[in-house]
């Protein structure tokens, strides 16, 4: 099989929950697949991995058009919560589960988690900031060397 | 669709391997999947997943979610990756003799 994928490496760049789940189940559905899978969070794709914001994620409301509703609407206060409930619950029912269990999940599987040197020094963070899944904090070129002989995903 | 021979009987199998009718299953054919997967030996362990998985796609239909197995199958996720390495779900229902897993999780 010549043809089949090896290894992927996923930037998460987004922090809203729509931006983040795309990317999270890639990374796991490669693990399922037996292929080598390295996730890399970027600018507010750093809140997944953040200790403080891992729970905290939410369906952005405001400015979605995938979410069919008058802007104004969606600026409501409590309208990105229950979003949020809305969208987890019937993703919880197809067995997608929760951001901080599925970090888990992805690690637990052996799935490489990576914070962005770049953010990571905009925001003033260190290793103790995020969740223990977290392996290191890398730059872009060592990003680009880890992913060598692989596909690279950006969501 | 094509025809294999698998411990010694002529079995339906889809483009992967995958056996169409679980019914034609044997645990001999199981033991011969796993060493074609890079498993020489079936452990009591490797057992409860694939009898667990099985159980779970006759009985209702559908194989369990990577999630599901996890938490359910009396194995570990990190376990599971230890036992089948190539992929736990995909593994264990091949192994197992059922249609290979539809689900993204």
């Amino acid at each position: 099989m010549a043809d089949s994928i090896e290894k992927v490496s996923i930037v998460i760049s987004k922090g809203s929950l729509e931006g983040v789940y795309p990317g999270l189940i890639m990374g796991n559905g490669a693990r399922m697949e037996g292929i080598e899978a390295n996730l890399f969070f970027t600018f507010f794709g750093l809140d997944v991995i953040r200790k403080d914001r891992i729970d905290k994620i939410k369906v952005g409301t405001v400015g979605n058009p995938g979410m069919h509703m008058p802007t104004w609407i969606g600026a409501i206060p409590g309208m990105s919560w229950l979003a949020t409930k809305m969208m987890s619950r019937q993703m919880d029912k197809i067995d997608i589960p929760p951001v901080r269990e599925f970090i888990e999940m992805i690690a637990d599987s052996g799935g490489k988690l990576y914070a962005c040197q770049a953010t990571v020094d905009m925001y003033g963070l260190s290793m103790d900031d995020f969740v223990p899944q977290v392996e290191k904090v890398l730059t872009v070129g060592e990003f680009y060397e880890l992913s060598a002989g692989g596909e690279i995903i950006f969501t | 669709m094509t025809t294999v021979t698998l411990a010694g009987t002529p079995v339906e199998v889809d483009d992967e391997g995958f056996l169409q009718k679980p019914e034609q299953w044997t645990r001999e054919m199981g033991e011969e999947m796993a060493r074609s997967a890079g498993i020489e030996k079936l452990t009591e362990r490797h057992w409860q997943v694939i009898d667990f998985m099985r159980k779970t796609y006759l009985d209702t239909g559908a194989a369990p979610s990577m999630r599901a197995l996890g938490k359910t199958s009396g194995v570990a996720i990190k376990e599971l990756y230890e036992l089948f390495p190539k992929g736990p779900a995909k593994l264990a229902a091949k192994i197992g003799g059922i249609p290979k897993p539809r689900g993204c999780v």
